[in-house]
């Protein structure tokens, strides 16, 4: 028999209230594993989709640079062109090692879907792209070698979406052109499963933007100066220069803007929660007010009883935060779904990413905030004086 | 006289302020307890003698008068700290509640061993060991609620003997149980004293008051009768 045993058994004497207040601690332990794993998958679905673009630099006609970002992640339209003559300048910068031109074209394809929807091409250049994104792999065929060839490329989703195999023709809505799927792509967890890929060259031609892209990938040397690259950039008429990485860090500011008042509501869950802690155990105490000076009595010291009832809101805490930490686990996938609902933008790949440091850290910061509420409760007991304990349950 | 006293009280008083009036609910009573003794504490309601049993077992602090438990003075040389109490408490006394104070969550003997769990003395006794001197080693794994009145006093009487006290105080042991029960109960008291522990008990009970080998009899705070 020890004091752990007593703190253990005390909690079971009212099972439904202790239950209660752990599922509240839980619950506040959930919401806290879950944003700190949603800011951590955010971020590395953010950091992995523009790695998986293959370039760090990227020119497009001069717009909206949110417009441009979203061009780059999500495949937009509403797009401006500029000059092809702009793959010569930009080689000429000595941090350069390769450039890829896109042009991306929108068409409304009214058999798509039940209201009909936009068709999005993005025109690629044969000999240069496949080279920029080395991670793609076929799950049939592969590239086409022509830039002028009435071929597609197809992404894993935008094949399955068109049902599409190698081989087969595809009819472009609005030109009346048909083109044969040369590849299919494996999954790869970006932005371009979505994607159907045609040479540069036909786009060009099929959509009469001759000379004209929507887009230039740069990728630069190892090693090489990218701000003074971009800075030279700058100065190129007609075109604007979007920085991948400041590109992540206005997306994770947006993000980090409502993390903040996520956080905020989840530090008022942990309030709340905290208060119950501290409600449940002072009702606790006070129920064995005479108990407590009875155990005193036969003398347990203050720092006895400060232990007893500080292991109990501990239990309660660990438990509740273990339970909510593992329903964070269960929950992930849901809490993912739910934020890509609600989200204009969410990279690809697992939102919520939960590892053990942030349930350690989430686990810390509820049994921490559970013992600094356990010690008002806690104190309160130890000061009980057995006499006065004694009289008022006789006067009962 | 059997040896020295363990407990010594001389003058023990305590006065309580009512507004502008002071009432002495104890006042100036001499009082000495010896090992192998059954002391009674008797007298009407109200007239101080649970007031008094107080403050010779350490819980309640005396307004004057002086305390000695065991050869150490604990009144009268100037204030004890709660921390010295505590020490003092759990190394001489046992106490034993009219209302048994079982924790109900704890079986028989987690109740019996629940003073070990703060305070394991020398000669602190095994929980086994105490339920068969007292009848009840076959309730060992029972919960409180499944006991008799009768059963819950001895596992009350057990819980204060595991730490081995040199002084048993008891508060109207008899007071929740039938006269069957209250025999029983005289009886283990009596076997306890003459184990060599001092019993003190307060009651209402002349049956059992009779019993003891000391009566002290309370009437408004002072000693009306001493035998």
């Amino acid at each position: 028999m020890n004091v752990y045993a007593i703190a253990y058994k005390n909690l079971l004497r009212k099972k439904t209230r202790t239950a209660l207040t752990a599922g509240g601690i839980a619950l506040s332990a959930w919401v806290l594993a879950t944003l700190l794993g949603f800011n951590r998958g955010y971020q590395q679905g953010l950091n992995r989709d523009i790695d998986n673009m293959g370039f760090q630099v990227l020119l497009t006609a001069k717009g909206c640079p949110y417009e441009a970002a979203t061009l780059m992640l999500k495949g937009g339209t509403g797009l401006r062109y500029m000059p092809e003559a702009v793959v010569k300048t930009v080689y000429k910068n000595p941090e350069v090692d390769r450039v890829t031109p896109m042009l991306m074209h929108g068409v409304f394809d009214p058999d798509k879907g039940e209201n009909g929807a936009v068709a999005a091409y993005l025109g690629v250049d044969a000999g240069s792209f496949p080279e920029m994104k080395p991670y793609l792999e076929f799950k049939q065929g592969g590239w086409f070698s022509d830039n002028n060839a009435y071929m597609a490329v197809l992404g894993y989703e935008a094949a399955e979406l068109e049902q599409r195999e190698v081989g087969d023709k595809m009819l472009i809505p609005g030109v009346d052109k048909e083109i044969t799927v040369a590849g299919v792509l494996k999954r790869s967890g970006s932005q371009d499963d979505g994607t159907i890929f045609l040479p540069i060259g036909t786009v060009q031609n099929i959509f009469n933007r001759k000379g004209l892209l929507t887009g230039l990938g740069i990728k630069v040397k190892k090693g090489a100066d990218i701000s003074a690259l971009e800075n030279r950039l700058y100065d190129l008429p007609d075109v604007q220069v979007v920085s991948m990485s400041a590109v992540k860090a206005t997306i994770m500011n947006l993000v980090n803007s409502a993390r903040v008042i996520v956080l905020g509501i989840a530090g008022i869950a942990l309030i709340i929660a905290m208060a119950g802690v501290v409600n449940t155990v002072l009702m606790s105490v006070m129920e064995r007010y005479a108990e407590i000076g009875i155990i005193k009595s036969m003398g347990a010291m203050p720092a006895d009883i400060f232990r007893m009832i500080w292991t109990e809101t501990a239990v309660l805490c660990g438990l509740g935060g273990a339970f909510g930490i593992g329903l964070a686990f269960v929950t992930a996938r849901l809490a993912d779904a739910a934020v890509r609902y609600f989200l204009p933008y969410a990279p690809n790949g697992a939102l919520v990413a939960l590892d053990w440091r942030i349930c350690a850290s989430a686990f810390v910061l509820i049994v921490v905030g559970g013992l600094a509420s356990g010690v008002y409760p806690a104190w309160r007991a130890a000061r009980v004086r057995p006499l006065e304990a004694i009289r008022i349950e006789g006067e009962q | 006289m059997p040896g020295d006293p363990v407990i010594k009280a001389a003058g023990l008083t305590k006065v309580y302020s009512r507004g502008a009036e002071e009432v002495r609910a104890v006042d100036g009573v001499d009082f000495e307890a010896f090992p192998g003794e059954v002391a009674a504490i008797i007298g009407p309601s109200g007239s101080g003698k649970t007031t008094l049993l107080n403050m010779i077992g350490c819980l309640d602090n005396p307004s004057s008068g002086s305390l000695v438990v065991g050869g150490r003075q604990v009144f009268g040389a100037g204030p004890l700290s709660e921390r010295e109490l505590t020490a003092v408490r759990r190394e001489l006394f046992g106490y034993v509640f009219q209302k048994f104070y079982l924790i109900p969550t704890l079986t028989v003997e987690e109740n019996i061993m629940l003073p070990g769990a703060f305070y394991k003395a020398p000669g602190a006794r095994d929980a086994y060991e105490v339920m068969k001197l007292l009848g009840i080693e076959r309730r060992l794994h029972h919960l409180p609620g499944q006991l008799s009145g009768g059963e819950m006093q001895r596992v009350a009487i057990a819980r204060a003997l595991v730490n081995s006290p040199k002084v048993l105080l008891a508060d109207e042991p008899t007071g929740s149980l039938d006269s069957r029960r209250t025999d029983e109960i005289r009886e283990i008291l009596r076997g306890l004293a003459s184990g060599g522990i001092a019993v003190v008990m307060v009651t209402h009970n002349l049956e059992l008051a009779r019993s003891a080998d000391r009566v002290l009899e309370i009437r408004d705070g002072r000693v009306h009768k001493a035998k």
